[in-house]
């Protein structure tokens, strides 16, 4: 894309390489959020005014439950245990960051070298990996990971793997038909001629153009992760040990919050999830213009 | 008929993939912690039950055999008996896919009339105000947890303005004299209000975004142009031949969201106490029965399946371009 990155100016030239969307708004937007997002999960201890565990009391030694926003110096208020929200929101950005970045890797290596092997080799190569992902297009995919995660010991990994083994599906699927027009290019049948053994191909001639769509699919993966994981702890199938937004919202539910009025509760949690999902569908589509530019907006 | 044959191909396709997650799903209900009898035999059963069950699934002989057992049992469909309820599976199942069907379907259509209408809409006004901001919202429903629209929308209508009840299909004490009486009832339509409110808003984005991508691809082909030249009203070009041609792909995928949908039903369904197979599913592998929690995966697994055989038919038998070579 040499005119988008003549345009782009110095950011242009530090993170072109990287293939960053910059010179998109939605995509600049969600960079930002990304990069907020990122900074809190990192400090989240040093920000954060509480631990998000601790059950806190007043000066009076009475349990510091329901508090409303701003009451006895808590932003957020508390819960009906007398949990900092506030904090709880910071830390929550943790156990996103780690679900999200770890499924969207997973998938998209996964699913990027099963799309290259079964476009580049084709034959039956082909024919038994898509049978693979047509099966893991019939798997249901959110009952699957709450049986995953009921039956192996809850905890983030576990739902990440359930994730991981549903989701490389679509990426797969696309990387494939995109190895099957870059294997028909010029430059892939000069080097199968000249004698370029077929890793060296796939190496330095298929796997560049294809690392692109691998992200693009990846930070796609990053929101479908964080919500997955929202849903399975809110359905009480998560990690007991990690604060999490999903965690949050069901400890909301499960204490009344609703009949209670309490959105200064469960309102943040969702909020903060809505932001980092979207910053992902931004990023993409700052991609997508960048990849296919001819699709227009 | 040339079409035949890949209709053929494609229905045997997916009943392979149907096999094999029903392998998966015998797998992954045989390698759970605990002995392999705890998948059908709860230990309150009576002495009586336990061997039946034992000799109808036969438990006491080699995996490979329990799985050929299993299968056998499948194509009668024999799912074995609820822990909890000491029905069979299979009853309770055809109990609740209704009121999951009723919630997926008619939060769906009102998802896609919506969503089909407004992406026109967005794509006849293309590049103004109203799409700058209509654009990021549409993409933040998309990003939305459904169970937390839920319960704020459940929190607004029910708990602080009272229009709408908080959970369940009805009133406590009401009886119907036949289910299409309930199913007609404004006791049962006010019930279904939230949820389904909360299920459309989530799935109107995909209808939204791709007729609004069609149509603007329609809108560059030269017979659009022409009645422009025409001096056909915008009415016209858009309603008439804009969004006719544009309809296809997004009717194509209606099939594909049915499926999907099943699948978000699980937490909205908990979230509003609604009895459906979602619902069922949580509850049944919270409380470890696990012949009801197999029945309600297969179950969803089935139609899942189904729909991506509708919507790839329906891609075949519509669009002439397509083919099955």
């Amino acid at each position: 894309m040499p005119e988008a990155s003549a345009s782009r100016g110095l950011v242009g030239r530090i993170f072109g390489p990287l293939h960053l969307p910059v010179g998109d708004n939605f995509a600049v937007a969600g960079l930002i959020i990304y990069a907020v997002f990122a900074f809190t999960a990192i400090f989240a201890p040093v920000l954060a005014p509480y631990d998000p565990t601790e059950i806190l009391y007043s000066a009076e030694y009475n349990l510091a439950s329901d508090l409303m926003p701003g009451e006895e110096g808590h932003v957020l208020g508390t819960t009906s245990l007398g949990r900092d929200i506030f904090s709880q929101i910071l830390f929550g950005a943790r156990s996103a960051l780690l679900v999200g970045l770890t499924a969207a890797f997973m998938v998209s290596v996964i699913g990027t070298i099963i799309g290259l092997l079964s476009g580049y080799f084709g034959g039956w190569v082909d024919t038994v990996l898509m049978r693979l992902a047509d099966v893991a297009f019939g798997i249901p995919f959110l009952p699957f990971v709450i049986v995953i995660s009921a039956f192996l010991q809850p905890s983030i990994w576990n739902t990440v793997i359930a994730m991981a083994l549903v989701l490389w599906r679509d990426t797969a699927r696309v990387i494939r038909s995109q190895v099957l027009t870059l294997r028909s290019r010029g430059y892939v049948e000069a080097a199968r001629v000249s004698g370029s053994s077929d890793m060296s191909i796939i190496v330095r001639h298929i796997a560049p153009n294809i690392v692109p769509l691998s992200l693009l699919y990846g930070s796609i993966a990053i929101g479908w992760a964080i919500l997955t994981e929202a849903s399975i702890s809110f359905l009480g199938f998560g990690d007991p040990d990690s604060i999490s937004w999903g965690f949050m919202l069901q400890d909301a539910f499960a204490s009344q919050a609703l009949s209670r009025q309490a959105y200064h509760w469960f309102i943040p949690p969702g909020i903060a999830i809505i932001l980092v999902v979207s910053a992902g569908f931004f990023i993409s589509r700052g991609y997508e213009n960048l990849l296919f530019p001819k699709l227009g907006r | 008929m040339n079409t035949l044959k890949p209709v053929l191909s494609r229905t045997l396709q997916l009943l392979l993939v149907l096999w094999a997650v029903v392998t998966i799903l015998f797998l992954m209900f045989r390698l759970m912690p605990g002995n392999p009898l705890a998948a059908y035999i709860d230990p309150t059963f009576t002495l009586e039950q336990q061997e039946q069950l034992i000799r109808q699934f036969g438990l006491d002989k080699p995996l490979l055999s329990q799985y050929f057992t299993y299968l056998g049992n499948l194509l009668q469909g024999e799912l074995g008996y609820s822990f909890r309820y000491r029905t069979p599976v299979a009853e309770r199942i055809w109990l609740l896919l209704p009121n999951t069907l009723i919630l997926t379907f008619s939060s769906l259509i009102i998802a896609y009339v919506f969503g089909i209408l407004a992406g026109a809409w967005l794509a006849w006004r293309r590049g103004s105000r109203a799409e700058a901001v209509s654009l990021p919202i549409v993409l933040a429903t998309r990003a939305m947890p459904e169970f937390w629209l839920g319960m704020v929308l459940l929190a607004i209508f029910s708990f602080s303005l009272g229009i709408f009840p908080a959970g369940g299909t009805r009133s406590a004490g009401t009886e119907y004299t036949s289910l299409w009486a309930l199913y007609t009832s404004a006791d049962f339509l006010s019930h279904l209000a939230l949820p389904v409110l909360t299920l459309a808003i989530y799935s109107q984005g995909l209808p939204l975004l791709l007729m609004r991508s069609n149509m603007l691809d329609v809108m560059k082909e030269d017979f659009v142009t022409m009645a422009k030249v025409k001096g056909l009203s915008p009415y016209t070009i858009v309603i008439k031949h804009g969004a006719r041609n544009a309809l296809l792909p997004v009717m194509t995928s209606f099939a594909i969201s049915v499926g999907y949908q099943l699948q978000g039903n699980v937490v909205v369904e908990s979230v509003f106490s609604w009895p459906g197979l979602g619902r069922e599913l949580v509850s049944a592998v919270s409380a470890s029965d696990y012949p009801l929690a197999q029945g309600a995966f297969l179950m969803i697994a089935v139609v899942v399946i189904a729909m991506n055989l509708i919507a790839d038919l329906l891609y075949t038998l519509l669009d002439p371009r397509i083919s099955h070579a």
